[in-house]
């Protein structure tokens, strides 16, 4: 193990082409998936938050589930939906980072929207009197749960940052694993491992554990900032 | 701030307020008109936070009804509360402040112009820019009390504003309380403090389990109470 630990340290000082553009690509891709995400499951987690409908109940327990959809399953619904026979085959999209960007979104939504579900329903209960006797109107007090959780709604994002830069089941099906163009750490790590190409296959790995380690810091330091100076 | 009445007298008429199977106010009937502090005295559990609730328009009464200076409907602005534990948002001070004079309508320039007032009515201008849930227990009442005056309110009712405040704080609350009530202001203010009570009051209410036990001028509450529950309350004793 010495002997490839040290091959793949080499690799990332080195600054190899084709081991940063698989870094790049998954950045890009996960990013991209968590950012949709949270525009998406942000809204919906607050809209389930904070309104009563028949059946909120289940679509908290939906919801709740959803987090821990396997990645395959979501791959492989992608997949039938992208293929050329499939309802969004027109649009030309499997085999592409777009086609991975939306499987990760399917992927990571449910995370940020049960986080941010909890995270506003706890809120409005501090919140409502409060709100109601100043006269906000519904979507403002969406706006200022949201504003007001953006501490704990950080913890959300990385949650579904670290699932869609971990997983790999959605995205070799969606991507195939194509060198150059849809290759990410986690499908070249499957990759190379099998071809027994463990130096390559370690600097990834350590690479992942930096790129997660490091966002993860960030956020923490940006929370720690506001709740200094916010409160 | 000038006085305006549209939204007085707020007359209770045979309110019973209900929570499953506990009564918090039972068959109460009052006015609350124009003119000096109103303050609401009684133990816990006596009715007066649900009171100042139902005549904020926060909670509608099980049966009987209540009206605003003749309408069925509160008007949407005119009245400001201030919880006995005030939520501060996560925001700076003048942050809640510019929060609470954008709900209540004010833009441009004039949010500038009123955030600087009412910084300056409740002393707290040396820490416009702290984080508000940072702010000591005597600065977050006056910051509550700063974001109910935001919205410029006619009335004003206040739920135990100075409850667990050193007696300095407590001071700065009843001295601004009193400022505003002399601008006009009808202030509905609940208290456990009979001092506090004989020092603000122009007019007393005394609650005890939901029922309105007594009500009259401030002086002949104290001097010449007409029930015995009073007479008790005064004197110290614990009404069970």
């Amino acid at each position: 193990m010495g002997a490839e630990s040290a091959s793949a340290l080499h690799l990332l000082f080195t600054g190899d082409p084709a081991l940063f553009a698989i870094v790049r690509l998954s950045i890009a891709v996960s990013l991209s998936a968590t950012l949709l995400a949270a525009l998406l499951g942000a809204p919906l987690g607050a809209l389930v938050g904070l309104t009563h409908f028949r059946g909120r109940e289940v679509a908290i327990v939906a919801l709740n589930a959803m987090m821990g959809l396997p990645p395959v399953m979501v791959g492989l619904v992608c997949y039938l939906a992208l293929s050329r026979s499939g309802p969004l085959g027109a649009w030309g999209l499997l085999f592409t980072p777009k086609a991975m960007v939306i499987a990760q979104t399917i992927l990571v939504t449910p995370i940020i929207a049960a986080i941010t579900r909890q995270t506003v329903e706890d809120l409005w209960l501090e919140y409502r009197e409060e709100l109601a006797a100043m006269n906000v109107g519904p979507m403002w007090r969406v706006a200022t749960l949201l504003w007001d959780g953006r501490f704990s709604l950080t913890t959300a994002f990385l949650a579904g940052y670290g699932r869609a830069a971990a997983e790999v089941g959605s995205i070799i099906i969606v991507g195939g694993n194509i060198e150059g163009f849809t290759r990410t750490i986690t499908t070249a790590m499957a990759l190379e491992t099998s071809k027994g190409n463990l130096p390559l296959a370690i600097g990834l790995g350590v690479v992942l554990l930096l790129i997660v380690v490091s966002v993860s810091t960030l956020a923490w330091g940006m929370r720690r900032v506001g709740e200094r100076f916010a409160g | 701030m000038q006085a305006s009445s549209s939204d007085l007298p707020i007359l209770f008429a045979c309110v019973d307020i209900r929570r499953g199977p506990t009564v918090l106010l039972r068959n109460l009937s009052c006015a609350i008109s124009a003119g000096a502090p109103t303050v609401l005295i009684g133990p816990n559990g006596a009715g007066k936070s649900t009171l100042l609730r139902a005549a904020m328009g926060l909670i509608a009464p099980t049966s009987g009804g209540i009206t605003w200076g003749g309408r069925k409907a509160p008007s949407p602005t005119g009245r400001a509360i201030v919880f006995q534990r005030p939520v501060m948002l996560r925001r700076s001070c003048a942050g809640n402040l510019t929060y609470a004079l954008a709900a209540a309508g004010v833009v441009g320039a004039d949010r500038k112009s009123r955030l600087a007032e009412l910084l300056q009515i409740v002393g707290l201008e040396a820490v416009a820019n702290r984080p508000a849930r940072q702010l000591s227990g005597g600065e977050q009442q006056r910051l509550a009390l700063a974001r109910a005056l935001a919205r410029n309110p006619k009335v004003l009712f206040l739920d135990e504003p100075t409850a667990s405040l050193d007696p300095n704080a407590t001071k700065t609350i009843e001295d601004i309380v009193r400022a505003v009530s002399e601008r006009g202001v009808k202030v509905v203010m609940a208290t456990h403090d009979l001092g506090e009570a004989r020092r603000l009051a122009g007019e007393i209410l005394l609650l005890h389990r939901g029922e309105l036990i007594e009500s009259c001028p401030v002086q002949k509450f104290f001097a010449d109470p007409l029930t015995d529950a009073a007479k008790r309350f005064i004197a110290g004793e614990l009404l069970l």
